[in-house]
């Protein structure tokens, strides 16, 4: 009698959890705009962002000037929490107003699930300026046609190079090819006595600071994926351009091992150890925001910056570079979808809340006026990356169902390219290209 | 009246588990079936979950490149680090309970590592074993010795892993120290008079003795290898100079060379970087009996070396 009352609990925890599974989440599309904007916002809005400490409070002057311009809405702020923190929140009903994520790789997760709210019916009724901000930016803060997110403020990679150095080694003018970029790290490049590296003119692996395919990319024009979402890797051939360069320079700086052991001992990125900062490498890919820490921890460093140099056949894109950003939405539980329409309106499309932004976090601002406003202070490194920023050739990586998983398993095959494991290129990218489609056609359910 | 004395006892201890019992059902039991409900569909967190023809498990088997090496990695720990941890804490609590003077702070002093956040511990060993600047190398290399390149080297980034996890042994160590005390000396003593040695005192009294408190650290360490998560990923991040973990270039997930991916950090990957939160369901249903089963039979086949058999 027992066991059969037992045996009965199992079939009825089972269906609870078939019916709990069925009503999990909510395919509702979140808040949308009201008819027409009420004339002033009002109540509590809660905004969830991963900033901390100085930056965090850089963010806080910008809500103390939303709050005055807005007397009736108090913002409160939840800072430090990062992306899957937030997203957790979101899908378990949390009323969270507004969120900043750090990565445009959620753009895809968060428009598709409905966690971020189509912003579209607010963009339309309040005929928000859109050609204020550039078009690579207003691709990666949409997904499939739906804008669930706006820009706040971006990243953008180049060149920066220590000018000493390369004065010594009698260069005038950073590279601007690949092909001038292999020749002066190679004769930038000084040995130990027991052959080891002892300063590096350009570091080519993967993996080391900034240096990614995503950041790469640009230089060759190598595309990610197809319209339908599948792997475009193969059939672009920039990546072989890019991925051939790579080894070409890994064997004239004496190859894997002995540039993996250079790697070894490399300093903290975002400390004053910064192998660019203590002159430890000549040139290096990296963010603007470089420019604050250089300014914090090495101030005598004579640099300068320039845009990543063009691979060959690819010149005529030299001035572009990786972009990418913080982005900004509302939660598809937002209690006061008005008042947090307004606060992400004001992040995104007031001239002066992004050019306060901009000054206190050194990210670039997102939009045209921002970036012409005399109050943005600009010193002679970051304007290249402001440069970059509007430059037609920059690119970004494309927003995905799969998060950033297909750079990840690019990464796993060109990590095995770059130690000599793989030798067969044009059959990896075609295996690389597999793997991606696998991982998309799951998450779309087949 | 027997029967409602009985109902009444039954009514009575079935209130006093209900708290607990309450507790298993809303946070194990139930999260459980979810997850096995959810390994058979598309689920993205937000969205209803959609049945999807066994797709997670077809390429759970036989579609993801990265779990056969997660697994193997995974495999390698609970072979290697649970083992030597469990050998390194019963020499070291051997070693104690031999120790004359200033037992009580020798105690202490191998304790004090497991108090320190694996966090933490994780950056100091990566900064120790800097194959460049930290002070292992260097010494070593006073010596004439060129050493590795730790969590810089593929060959290397697991021994060093299990070297982290021999400094944090006071966990078991404690408890093995309190059972070996516990341990009575009149059968040494007696195994003295019969004229057995030191290896025949350790296999037929100490084991014997110690095997409950063994099977509880096999048993847990091989769930912990099994879960490993913290210290590869954070060994990952700080070699390759990087300050958060998560975030990131997609070199990031076991560097070097995918050496220190664990099945745990897999699953985390595929859940909140891929947005595939079936199949990391599917992938934690058969992490889970991996462990259930592992549990089982580390029960039966130690059932035979508990003191009552073996005495």
């Amino acid at each position: 009698m027992r066991s059969r009352r037992a045996l009965l609990v199992v079939p009825a925890l089972v269906s609870l959890a078939l019916a709990t599974a069925a009503c999990s989440g909510s395919p509702s599309d979140g808040p949308t705009a009201a008819a027409s904007a009420p004339p002033t916002v009002s109540g509590t809005i809660q905004f969830w962002h991963f900033f901390t400490d100085r930056e965090a409070d850089v963010i806080q002057g910008v809500v103390d000037d939303f709050e005055a311009a807005n007397p009736g809405v108090k913002v409160v702020v939840k800072s430090g929490q990062d992306d899957q923190k937030m997203r957790q929140a979101i899908s378990a009903g949390q009323p969270i107003d507004v969120g900043l994520s750090y990565s445009t790789d959620q753009v895809g997760p968060l428009c598709s699930s409905g966690d971020f709210t189509d912003l579209a019916s607010f963009i339309e009724r309040d005929k928000v300026d859109l050609t204020q901000i550039p078009d690579t930016v207003l691709g990666y803060t949409e997904y499939k046609g739906k804008r669930c997110t706006m820009p706040a403020l971006a990243d953008v990679y180049g060149l920066y190079y220590n000018k000493k150095l390369l004065a010594d080694a009698g260069y005038t003018a950073p590279p601007k090819t690949l092909a001038e970029l292999t020749d002066m790290a190679v004769k930038l490049t000084t040995f130990k006595a027991d052959g080891s590296i002892k300063t590096l003119g350009f570091m080519p692996l993967l993996g080391y600071y900034e240096n990614a395919e995503a950041h790469w990319a640009p230089s060759a024009d190598a595309q990610w994926l197809n319209e339908d979402g599948t792997s475009a890797i193969s059939g672009s051939p920039g990546w072989t351009t890019l991925l051939e360069w790579q080894k070409d320079l890994i064997a004239k700086l004496g190859g894997y091992d002995k540039l993996a052991k250079f790697q070894a001992g490399l300093g903290e990125e975002f400390s004053a150890q910064n192998d660019f900062q203590t002159g430890r490498v000549a040139m290096n890919l990296d963010g603007e925001y470089r420019t604050a820490f250089i300014d914090d921890q090495a101030e005598d460093l004579d640099y300068g910056t320039a845009p990543f140099p063009s691979a060959q056949g690819f010149e005529s894109t030299y001035g572009g570079g990786y972009i990418t950003g913080n982005i900004v939405g509302i939660g598809k539980g937002s209690t006061n979808p008005e008042a947090a329409w307004a606060f992400v309106k004001y992040l995104t499309t007031n001239t002066d809340a992004q050019v306060k932004l901009s000054n206190g976090l050194k990210n670039v601002p997102t939009m045209h006026d921002a970036i012409a406003s005399p109050d943005l202070e600009v010193s002679p490194q970051f304007q290249t990356f402001l440069d970059i920023f509007e430059n037609e050739h920059s690119a970004t990586t494309p927003p995905s169902g799969i998060g950033a998983e297909y750079q990840t398993i690019f990464g796993t095959h060109t990590a095995k390219w770059q130690s000599g494991k793989e030798t067969d290129l044009p059959a990896m990218l075609k295996t690389v290209d597999q793997e991606i489609d696998a991982a998309v056609q799951l998450q779309a359910g087949s | 009246m027997a029967s409602a004395i009985r109902r009444r006892r039954t009514l009575t201890a079935y209130t006093f588990l209900a708290p607990s019992l309450l507790g298993m059902v809303i946070f194990f039991v139930f999260p459980l079936i979810m997850t096995v409900v959810y390994s058979f569909t598309a689920f993205d967190l937000s969205n209803p979950p959609r049945w999807n023809n066994f797709a997670n498990w077809k390429f759970l088997f036989g579609g993801d490149p990265l779990i056969g090496q997660a697994a193997l990695n995974t495999l390698w720990f609970v072979a290697i680090l649970v083992p030597v941890r469990i050998a390194g804490a019963m020499l070291v609590a051997w070693a104690l309970t031999r120790a004359r003077r200033s037992s009580g702070a020798l105690r202490t002093v191998y304790y004090l590592p497991a108090l320190v956040p694996p966090v933490a511990s994780t950056i100091a060993f990566v900064f120790l074993l800097n194959p460049a600047t930290g002070p292992v190398n260097r010494a070593l290399a006073a010596v004439g010795i060129e050493g590795p390149g730790w969590f810089t080297d593929p060959s290397w980034s697991k021994p060093a892993l299990v070297m982290l996890g021999l400094w944090v042994l006071g966990d078991i160590m404690v408890i093995f120290l309190a059972a070996l005390l516990d341990v009575p000396t009149e059968q040494y003593e007696a195994a003295e008079l019969d004229g057995a040695n030191g290896v025949q005192r350790f296999r037929h009294i100490t084991l014997p003795n110690m095997a409950p408190v063994l099977l509880f650290a096999l048993i847990t360490g091989v769930i912990a290898a099994l879960q490993y998560f913290t210290e590869p990923a954070v060994a990952s991040a700080t070699a390759m100079g990087k300050s958060s973990v998560g975030a990131g270039t997609s070199q990031l997930l076991g560097w070097p060379d995918g050496s220190t991916l664990t099945y745990g950090q897999l699953l985390y990957s595929k859940a909140f970087g891929a947005n595939l939160f079936g199949y990391a369901s599917a992938m934690a249903v058969v992490l889970f009996l991996v462990a259930g089963v592992t549990t089982a039979v580390l029960l039966r086949r130690f059932s035979s070396f508990t003191p009552e058999v073996a005495s």
